[in-house]
């Protein structure tokens, strides 16, 4: 028997090099489309080329003819099993298949399952559809004008196009002390729909075994759990008879958290035909139909003394919210998180008031990394203490510095009742400025506003590198903080689930673990980092923990990963059933050690008689001994096994200051972005090098949506972003070699200090970008432009005729 | 129609439609699920192999094409089971998080070094311009190729110290 | 993944037997070279050719040599092979200024120059960097061979004047002592279509603009070119002003279209802005400055 190998906590945490590697770099991963199983068939889906018709008839003999082709579904084969209609996550129902009307452009209207996924192509075209075309609703602003389309007929005494009210704040304190303030300035500002667009698009094999009754489901799931009990409820099928499958995902971003309809259609037509089909959607299916993210229209109103203290905020938001509510957040909170757009300043109060609305386009709004819309309270807030600087004379970042709550000030209660748990803002702001050299870029901007003239000049390639004459410095800041881990169970649930995880650890006689989790790593490196917090718990090498994921038949229950909840809510599961085992441990090393409980101490990887180290056991000597002879106590049975539920008791609060500095070139409003430094505080770090990783790729997300993305739509409702043609995603050139930095405030509450930092640097970067664009454009008076500031939208800033491109009038 | 296409150093007859795109030739076909698709409109590159010396988006190349021709996927990058210095390289500097994009990146990279054994950031941004990743940011893949550039450099240099040590053999 | 539509397919062996080919097949047949604009548009739906005709075994037409004071560039040439070409840039920067921006590297391993000439995008790099050098097409047919200015090559949007029975098999720019060229383009993104574009050509003596091209890519100007603003510079001085004037007629003369990409009156003034800066570089160029 190998000795047991010392490793200290410290020694487990690190930036080891990830087991999830060594299948991937062969091109040996398993994503849904890899899977090919025996008789498998094919599925597609018709959509509808209109926003808002009335379905007048479906003529699928011609499809149901084709020699490939084995079955047909529409929505009146679903409305026979009850199955025509789903429930959202956002207590609303969405059609599977549309029966009466098709309420977007996209929208599912028909399955064919056939032989081979080029047949099932063809047999798309071969399904007649007919609509009578209604007047769509695509400007969300003007969704509740008397008259205007209602959408929702489908629900018993929904009269307009409203879908929810909601409010946060003292109202009545935040117009005393508005009325009462030196100065109070209001910014529009829209938040536009984007699309989260992992690179794997979604999709599933569904796999009815008519015999013994089991459903077995591999899908793009971030949420196989949940997956299986929506499945259970919407079907009839027990919920034990039915076996989620996520395999390795490529990529989820918030895009695979909810049931698609192509995945109920692939589940019935499996029904139907008595063999696996497999659903996988083409791109523009993934942009044009699936949880879009944003689309937040906001008036942001900031009130503060002359001398720059920030006393409160107003925010007013028209959410859109697309066809049906399905946007995935917990049941309380229609409007997501996005109570916390106080941000991480010390107000007097704060109101919002949030109304969402239904418009002719895909369902969704919860998504790509918004933390449940911590990314749209995030972007409010900074944009408007940019604009108060701005207003005050004052440097941005001095401004934040002058209003940042203080270490002394944790925990937090924000004015809308948010606790934040811990945090040290003044110090992250530092670094980042330090990292930044910002004194040294203000120095450069002033310079070149002072010198270089703005016309004239030839500013060589447009677009191209810092410093050229005639190109335009600005330099943009912004501090966030993140609420994540959600959530206590008392305050948030989905569908009634309560969001606690479960984490299941066994330790076999060679000492050797498999720890089952019920999170679901999309790239996020579970494999490695999950293992490194039961190695370090229990002294072992995260070599020898295996992580099981994403498979329902073999992992406890829970709710997925989203909102950067994994390392707070299922790290913390793994900590605590680690040390539940450690507990077990500790009572068999004291039979084996002849002493008391009480008297050992753990050490270096070891339980150990307090006062005499050289009496101890490892985890693995005790594993094998447990599952020995050896005698126990009563009551202690012989293994090193545990299971546990955590139910976390607050969100976790990771924070960062991010400073941005970019070069304009005003004859043709190309940005390019010269530097991004990121200063990210998510506590306790378990892995380093994935940590960075995870802000990287957000870093690139802000990047794209600041500067590029956009799911636009014409006045039919069209949509404008069906493709990646059109709805661009940043690439190596437009990315900086990335500056990041770090500090860490431990959360006092979780059991091993950590936060989570999966949406972090999505959510801090974006008003980075716009910050940094506005401020290059000061000189020309501008004081805000909306997202994406594509180059014509930016040279039209400097115009002072703004371009609105979410929506296009044709 | 008929086509014989040597993928792998492994030639492959198969009768094919003309429409059948070598990504789903290589996919579903071949069983060579290393290489993805992403996209609808050449703009992705989860689907980049080798076809002859130089890689291509094969979402947008015909099998009918490659009739005749060499193809290289990601499953052909290990030689004799010893990983390439790119595969390691990513392994390494955390160049991948999902492993969507990867086996595209990575044939990439193994032309971009073949033919620029020492790339600079900019000259390996450049040639990855044509694909897209969503996790990484990117900053870890352009390491991930340098570090794989370095360490070919070094383990060459080795070789050739190597060498200039040895005794020559007789020429046999 | 979207695929195309049920098609035949052909390999041409050589020139003459695709021209056989094609006049076989009919118009409902279509050339396929790097295949990078057609079959995206078969995968859409937006092209459904009943026979597609391979031609890239014609080794034949991918080169890249001067004879007779002409840059001649077989129509097979890859893009990759364009950017790499010492000959090319030494002549023309303007080529390589334009390559280096369209789409990305993989890509132009496979598109071919020919290929997006006769796509007649009109967004089309080449086509806007090959009118302003005033580049001729040879369009081979089975009645034989003939020749076409490059301004009067394309009809309008996707549309060219090779009949369905002839092939484009080479592009032909003269070379003229005393010049410098250059190519500006804005797009929203790396490898993404100009928003707008602008080549610009010169041949100066002394400070005097013997002859000008100018041609344009994305702002609807008629052939890829602006014939006016050139007129404008013949004989004019080489100099900034002349330069801004001349990107003013350029734009009064573009019809642009707004779209995703941008408002018309956006596109209008790049089509100001990037002909000026493309025409100062080019003059730098000329000069022997910049490189």
């Amino acid at each position: 028997m190998t000795a047991a190998t010392q490793f200290s906590p410290n020694g487990a945490y690190g930036p080891l090099r990830r087991k999830e590697d060594a299948r991937f770099i062969r091109g040996r991963g398993t994503f849904v489309d890899d899977i090919q199983l025996p008789g498998m068939l094919h599925g597609a889906i018709l959509r509808s080329p209109l926003a808002h018709a009335r379905i007048t008839g479906i003529d699928t003999l011609a499809a149901e003819a084709h020699p490939k082709v084995r079955a047909v579904i529409t929505g009146k084969t679903l409305e026979e099993l009850q199955l025509a209609w789903m429930p959202t996550l956002s207590q609303d129902v969405q059609a599977v298949l549309a029966t009466d009307k098709v309420r977007f452009q996209g929208q599912e209207v028909a399955f064919v399952v056939a032989e081979d996924r080029y047949a099932a192509r063809v047999a798309l075209e071969l399904i007649d559809v007919t609509y009578e075309p209604l007047p769509p609703v695509v400007d969300a602003r003007r969704a509740l004008d008397p008259g205007a389309p209602l959408i929702r007929d489908d629900i018993a005494g929904q009269a307009d196009n409203r879908i929810f009210d909601w409010e946060a704040g003292d109202r009545a304190r935040t117009e005393e002390v508005f009325a009462a303030a030196d100065v109070v300035l209001a910014q529009d500002m829209l938040y536009p729909r984007v699309h989260p667009a992992p690179l794997e698009t979604c999709g599933t094999v569904a796999d009815m075994d008519t015999i013994s009754g089991k459903l077995t489901v591999w899908s793009t799931s971030q949420a196989p759990h949940a997956h299986r009990t929506m499945y259970a409820l919407v079907t009839g099928l027990a919920e034990h008879k039915i076996r989620v499958i996520s395999p390795d995902i490529g990529g989820g971003f918030g895009n695979k958290v909810g049931i698609y309809p192509g995945y109920i259609c692939a589940v019935v037509g499996s029904m139907i035909t008595g063999k696996p089909v497999k659903w996988m959607e083409d791109r523009s299916e993934n942009l044009m139909s699936t949880s879009f993210a944003r689309d937040y229209h906001m008036r942001g109103e900031i009130a503060a003394t002359r001398d720059g203290r920030i006393l409160g905020l107003r925010v007013r938001v028209l959410a859109d919210h697309g066809a049906f509510n399905g946007a995935a957040q917990p049941t309380k909170f229609p409007a997501g998180f996005f109570g916390v757009f106080t941000g991480s300043y010390n107000l007097q109060t704060a109101h919002c008031e949030v109304t969402g609305v239904y418009t002719n386009k895909a369902p969704g709004g919860v998504a790509y990394s918004c933390s449940f819309r911590v990314t749209e309270a995030v972007y409010l807030v900074e944009r408007m203490v940019d604009v108060l600087a701005r207003e005050l004379g004052t440097d941005p970042a001095e401004l934040r510095m002058q209003n940042l709550l203080q270490p002394a000030q944790f925990p937090y209660t924000s004015v809308t009742g948010w606790e934040y748990d811990s945090g040290d803002y003044p110090r992250a702001l530092r670094l980042a400025l330090d990292i930044a050299g910002y004194p040294e870029l203000r120095r450069e901007q002033a310079e070149q506003r002072k010198g270089a003239g703005l016309a004239g000049e030839d500013a060589g390639q447009p677009g191209e590198d810092a410093g050229h004459p005639g190109t335009l410095m600005g330099i943009g800041v912004s501090f966030f903080t993140e609420a994540v881990g959600a959530g206590p169970r008392a305050h948030m649930d989905i569908l009634g689930l309560g969001m606690a995880d479960g984490a299941d650890l066994r330790v076999y006689p060679t000492g050797k673990a498999v720890l089952a989790i019920s999170v679901q790593t999309q790239g996020q490196g579970h494999e490695t980092t999950f293992a490194q917090i039961v190695a370090a718990e229990l002294g072992i090498s995260p070599d020898d923990v295996d992580v099981v994921h994403g498979d329902t038949d073999r992992t406890p229950f829970g709710l997925g990963t989203y909102g950067s909840r994994s390392t707070p809510v299922s790290g913390a599961a793994a900590a605590v059933v680690a040390r539940k085992v450690r507990e077990r441990a500790r009572i068999v090393a004291a039979t084996m050690l002849e002493a008391a409980p009480d008297d050992l101490e753990w050490a270096d990887g070891r339980w150990q008689v307090r006062g005499d180290p050289g009496q101890g056991k490892s985890i693995a000597e005790i594993a094998m001994a447990a599952h020995s002879g050896l005698e126990l106590p009563d009551g202690v049975e012989g293994h090193l096994d545990a299971a546990t539920v955590y139910n976390p008791p607050n969100l976790t609060y990771p924070f960062g200051a991010y400073i941005c500095v970019v070069d304009v070139d005003p004859g043709t409003g190309k940005v390019n972005v010269r530097r991004f430094i990121a200063v990210d505080d998510c506590g306790v770090r378990i892995n380093p090098m994935i940590v960075e990783g995870q802000v990287h790729g957000g870093l690139a997300d802000g990047l794209g949506m600041a500067l590029m993305q956009v799911i636009a739509f014409d006045s039919d409702g069209n949509c404008l972003g069906g493709s990646f043609m059109d709805y661009l995603l940043p690439t190596s050139m437009e990315c900086p070699s990335w500056e990041l930095g770090t500090t860490v405030t431990p959360s006092p509450h979780h059991p091993i200090g950590a936060k989570g930092v999966g949406e972090s640097a999505t959510v801090g970067s974006p008003p980075a970008v716009v910050n940094a664009v506005v401020d290059a454009l000061a000189p020309f008076g501008v004081r805000h432009a909306d997202m994406p500031l594509t180059p014509a939208v930016v040279w039209r800033a400097i115009q002072g005729r703004p371009l609105r491109n979410d929506l296009a009038t044709t | 129609m008929q086509v014989t296409i040597s993928v792998n150093d492994r030639e492959y007859m198969a009768e094919v439609e003309p429409r059948l795109l070598l990504i789903h030739f290589l996919r579903d076909q071949l069983g060579l699920t290393g290489s993805h698709w992403g996209c609808d409109t050449s703009n992705c590159g989860a689907c980049v192999v080798w076809l002859d010396e130089t890689p291509v988006k094969s979402c947008t190349v015909l099998t009918a094409m490659a009739d005749g021709h060499r193809v290289r996927t990601v499953e052909g990058l290990e030689r004799g089971g010893e990983l390439d210095p790119v595969q390691q390289g990513f392994t390494e500097c955390h160049g991948l998080q999902c492993g969507f994009c990867t086996p595209g990146m990575m044939m990439t990279a193994r032309w971009l070094i073949d033919n620029n054994p020492d790339p600079s950031a900019a000259e390996i941004r450049e040639a990855l311009s044509g694909q897209i990743c969503r996790c990484t940011g990117y900053e870890n893949i352009v390491r991930s190729i340098r570090w794989a550039a370095e360490h070919e450099a070094a383990e060459r240099a080795r070789l050739d110290g190597e060498d200039a040590d040895s005794v020559p053999e007789a020429a046999g | 993944m979207q695929v195309p539509a049920h098609f035949e397919y052909e390999r041409a062996t050589s020139v003459p037997h695709a021209l056989a080919l094609l006049a076989k097949f009919g118009p409902e047949s279509r050339v396929l070279a790097g295949g990078h604009s057609l079959i995206p548009m078969m995968k859409l739906r937006l092209a459904q050719p009943e026979t597609l005709v391979d031609i890239n075994d014609l080794a034949e037409l991918a080169y890249l040599r001067v004879e007779e004071s002409e840059l001649r560039i077989g129509a097979l040439t890859r893009h990759a092979e364009l950017l790499s070409s010492p000959i090319a840039g030494l002549h023309f920067p303007i080529l390589h200024d334009a390559e280096r921006r369209i789409a990305d590297p993989i890509v132009r391993n496979r598109g071919t120059i020919g290929g997006s000439l006769c796509q007649a995008d009109p967004s089309e790099d080449l086509s806007a960097a090959f009118a302003a050098l005033r580049a001729t097409m040879v369009i081979e047919g089975g009645s034989g061979t003939r020749t076409v200015p490059e301004r009067a090559f394309h009809l309008g949007p996707y549309e060219t004047v090779v009949a369905p029975d002839e092939l484009l098999t080479e592009i032909r720019v003269p070379i003229l002592p005393g010049g410098g060229s250059a190519y500006l383009k804005v797009d929203r993104r790396a490898g993404d279509w100009p928003v707008g574009a602008a080549g610009a050509a010169l041949w100066l003596d002394g400070d005097t603009i013997t002859e000008a091209g100018i041609g344009l890519a994305a702002v609807g100007a008629e052939h890829f070119s602006a014939a006016e603003a050139e007129d404008f510079l013949r004989g004019a001085q080489a100099t900034d002003d002349s330069f801004a004037r001349a990107g003013q007629i350029a734009a009064e003369h573009c019809t642009p279209v707004s779209d995703q990409r941008g408002p018309a009156d956006y596109k209008r003034h790049l089509a100001a802005e990037l002909t000026a800066r493309a025409l100062r570089r080019a003059r730098a160029r000329a000069r022997g400055g910049e490189a």
